[in-house]
């Protein structure tokens, strides 16, 4: 009854979780997302495969459970990566009008663009996006469209995000061993911002966050246009290791007690507060502090937004941020983060919610699947692109295909 | 019930000594079948100035050596059928006859004991022996080997145990293990080859202290400082020599002492962290010459310390020898060893020489014209302040590694030179009780 056109698939292999969202677009481009489907995440540490045959199996579990919700079969996904390996960075690349006029035509724009993508990277490295930012002609910067003017020479600053090919292959080769087609490999923290800023929140300047499992992905809009964009392989699952280490109990203890007792900053209730443990029989057999709970997760939390605010410092793009930071991802659940987050970057903090899209309400106000709402999100905008319904300048352009192809 | 003892041994002993140049007075004692055979091919015109003493339990090898004093030690237990490879017999049946031991050794400034470990007699005597020679008032020097690991474990614990009550007794110890000598010889040496290729080795080492301590001192090395040298080192001490003849012989003779295969390529040169070196030659000897191969020495050897003697010998015409002790000492740090030892390891009758400590203390000074030369080390590295350890090695402290948990097998994050796996409240040194 669907016209599988219609459908889009966005899935995210995480490492706490594997989750599929389902999304539906309408002939007028309306977006709705109709389905859902999680499952428990056993293969993966830090955002990449470590058990392929696990990964598949969980991957089973998710699909399965979106396809019945939404009562779809879903033949391709946008496939969100990430990992440590993934870096961000500007780059320019320029190109001189030769025509007798020096009028920029078309031909000129798409070689300018080609030479910034001609860039340096790593043998083994390949381009997941090449994201146009600014054109800029003889000089004069902040042209978004320089097809028709007068000028000698063309410039462009992209911003390419490139990583391992091979750890990339890895959940591609993997997804497809479900006899499932990827159509696009999409960055994490891209995907997360498309669904959570407005246009105006990407004009103002923003920086969001996406606290997942196993990495923290962290994306920079401003004037519209993506900055800087960047990965940081600790998440969740080291505010977990740390309290299993700290407190001295068994690693999935502590994931509960992450959950129940977890807080970003030590409250006055934390301190002088104890938490007993019990064993299956119901009795107790230790007692923790919950100041020490709490200022273990505290530390780990504040240390990943220091290095995030440093790395912002670094590039000099603290002060574009007049919209502040958004929050997302199964850590932004934490008690206390916006808080801290506003501590650390002395700025407007709030948690995200997924905008301008409908349908499952509960799905879009679940902070996890930031993520997978905007691998959608990027799918609609590609196939509204390329159905050439809409015009509209997506500037994001999918480089991964030669990455498809093999 | 010490028939064959030769009780005009302490007489004999000295009578040789006094006929002989200004020195110290030296004995041999070689105990043994092993040590019997070593001495064997010790008899050189050149040591005639010390008394050969020779030690055993059985009666048959004493009989075929040539040396002038044989004591056979022998009780009711043994029943001439001589210690059969137990140390503790040899050890027992040495007891016993200490005062003969005793007065084998006196009279003599410097006693060498040359014996093969992991036997009875060499592993049981040869401690006792040392005591001996201390309660006697003698310096002893021990010149060992250590048995092939192919002779058995049984033979090697036996030797080790002997080694280290030598070390405990003896005022220094250099000793060959044997398995090293496959480095060295061909394939198809034949065993009884093969033996004398390691006794030779001990007694090239016996001959290179012998002239170091004997012949005239041009920079005189003095017994203490090789004590100095070898005392709680001696696990490892490794022992080459060379010698070169002709005009080139100064570039000859370094390269010969730094391919000599029991220095490993001059890898154990780098490890050692205390290197002598004595020259002697000719009344030729040129300070060029002399300058030539130390320096070639200094730049193998990484941050040992290193003291250097030469001496003329007016037999060596137009000869260069060269002879190289290194010592290592073993991985455990000892900063306090060369202070802490003289008053540690050797028992209380045992004349700790006297020099040993001020010498140290003036590592870092001029050396003096004369008197024994130590050549600074690289000028890094600080011979006093520095782990007596080899090379500069990276090391962790212990406090430092914390486990990861369920990051320890994957790939560590690293964000400027910081594990990011490692939880932040350790990192950050806050401490949770």
């Amino acid at each position: 009854m669907f016209d599988d056109t219609n459908i889009i698939a966005g899935l995210e292999i995480g490492t706490s979780k594997i989750c599929v969202v389902v999304g539906e677009q309408s002939p007028e481009g309306v977006l709705n997302i109709i389905g859902l489907g999680q499952s428990r995440s056993r293969g993966v540490r830090k955002s990449e495969v470590i058990d392929p045959a696990q990964v598949e199996e969980d991957l089973r579990v998710a699909m399965a459970e979106a396809e019945q919700m939404a009562d779809v079969e879903i033949r391709s996904v946008y496939l969100g990566v990430s990992g440590g390996h993934i870096r961000g960075f500007n780059n320019r690349g320029v190109h001189p009008v030769v025509s007798a006029d020096r009028e920029i035509t078309t031909e000129d724009v798409e070689d300018v663009v080609k030479n910034a993508k001609a860039i340096n990277l790593p043998a083994e490295n390949t381009v997941v996006h090449a994201v146009r930012q600014h054109f800029f002609v003889d000089g004069q910067e902040g042209v978004t469209n320089p097809v028709g003017m007068l000028g000698a020479r063309l410039g462009v600053d992209m911003h390419v995000i490139h990583g391992n090919a091979n750890r990339l292959q890895n959940a591609i080769r993997l997804v497809r061993a479900t006899s499932l087609e990827v159509d696009d490999v999409v960055f994490n923290g891209i995907a997360a911002s498309l669904s959570l800023l407005t246009n105006e929140q990407k004009e103002l300047g923003a920086l969001v966050i996406d606290l997942g499992g196993g990495t923290t992905e962290y994306v920079v809009h401003a004037n519209g246009i993506i900055r800087h964009s960047g990965v940081l392989a600790v998440g969740g699952d080291h505010v977990s290791n740390d309290l299993a280490y700290g407190l001295k109990v068994p690693l999935s203890r502590a994931e509960k007690l992450k959950v129940e007792y977890g807080a970003a900053l030590v409250t006055d209730a934390g301190k002088g507060e104890t938490i007993s443990l019990t064993n299956e029989m119901g009795l107790e057999f230790k007692r923790l502090n919950r100041e020490h709970l709490q200022c273990i997760m505290s530390l780990r939390l504040r240390e990943i937004f220091e290095l995030i605010a440093l790395d912002l410092e670094r590039v000099g793009l603290v002060g574009y941020l007049r919209s502040g930071v958004v929050l997302c991802g199964g850590g932004s659940r934490v008690p206390g983060l916006v808080k801290l987050a506003e501590e650390v970057f002395q700025m407007n903090v709030s948690a995200g919610h997924a905008s301008g899209i409908s349908g499952l309400t509960t799905a879009l106000d679940q902070p996890e699947f930031a993520a997978a709402i905007g691998l959608v999100k990027f799918g609609s905008l590609k196939t509204r692109r390329r159905s050439g319904r809409s015009f509209l300048p997506t500037r994001i352009k999918g480089a991964i295909e030669k990455l498809l192809q093999r | 019930m010490n028939p064959q003892a030769d009780p005009s041994a302490p007489g004999a002993a000295s009578s040789p000594s006094s006929s002989g140049p200004s020195g110290p007075v030296v004995k041999i004692i070689g105990v043994g079948n092993a040590g019997i055979a070593m001495l064997g091919m010790l008899n050189h015109t050149e040591f005639s100035s010390a008394a050969m003493v020779v030690i055993n339990t059985e009666a048959g090898a004493l009989t075929s050596s040539s040396a002038p004093v044989k004591i056979h030690l022998e009780n009711k237990l043994l029943r001439g059928l001589g210690s059969g490879g137990d140390p503790d017999r040899g050890r027992a049946v040495a007891e016993e006859q200490f005062s003969t031991l005793k007065a084998a050794c006196e009279g003599a400034n410097i006693v060498f004991i040359v014996t093969g470990l992991g036997g009875g007699a060499g592993s049981g005597i040869s401690p006792v022996l040392a005591r001996a020679a201390h309660e006697a008032g003698a310096l002893v020097l021990a010149f060992v080997t250590l048995p092939f690991h192919c002779e058995g474990n049984r033979r090697e614990s036996q030797a080790q145990k002997s080694l280290e009550q030598l070390k405990k007794l003896a005022d220094g110890v250099i000793c060959l293990p044997s398995q090293r000598i496959f480095k060295i010889i061909e394939e198809n040496t034949g065993a009884r080859e093969t033996f004398r290729v390691i006794d030779g080795f001990l007694v090239q080492a016996v001959h290179g202290v012998w002239q170091l301590l004997t012949c005239p001192g041009l920079i005189q090395v003095h017994f203490g400082d090789l004590c100095d040298l070898l005392r709680d080192r001696h696990a490892e001490s490794l022992f080459a020599f060379a010698e070169a003849t002709g005009p080139g012989r100064a570039r000859e003779v370094v390269e010969t002492i730094l391919a000599h295969p029991l220095l490993d390529d001059g890898r154990a040169l780098a490890e050692s962290t205390a290197v002598l070196v004595s020259l002697v030659a000719g009344q030729d000897l040129s300070m060029a010459e002399i300058n030539r191969v130390m320096e070639q020495i200094k730049r193998q050897c990484g941050r040992a310390k290193i003291l250097m003697g030469a001496a003329l010998d007016p037999a060596l015409e137009n000869t260069l020898c060269v002879t190289l002790i290194a010592a290592r000492q073993e991985s455990r740090a000892e900063p306090a060893a060369a202070d802490a030892v003289p008053a540690a390891s050797s028992s209380s009758a045992a004349p700790a020489p006297t020099s040993v400590k001020p010498r140290f203390e003036m590592s870092e000074e001029i050396p003096l014209a004369g008197g024994p030369r130590e050549v600074p080390p690289a000028p890094v590295s600080r011979p006093r302040k520095g782990i007596p350890g080899n090379k500069p090695v990276q090391t962790q402290l212990p406090l430092t590694i914390v486990s990861k948990g369920r990051f320890d097998k994957s790939e560590p994050t690293k964000h400027n030179g910081e594990d990011l796996d490692i939880p932040t409240f350790i990192r950050r040194g806050i401490v949770m009780n």
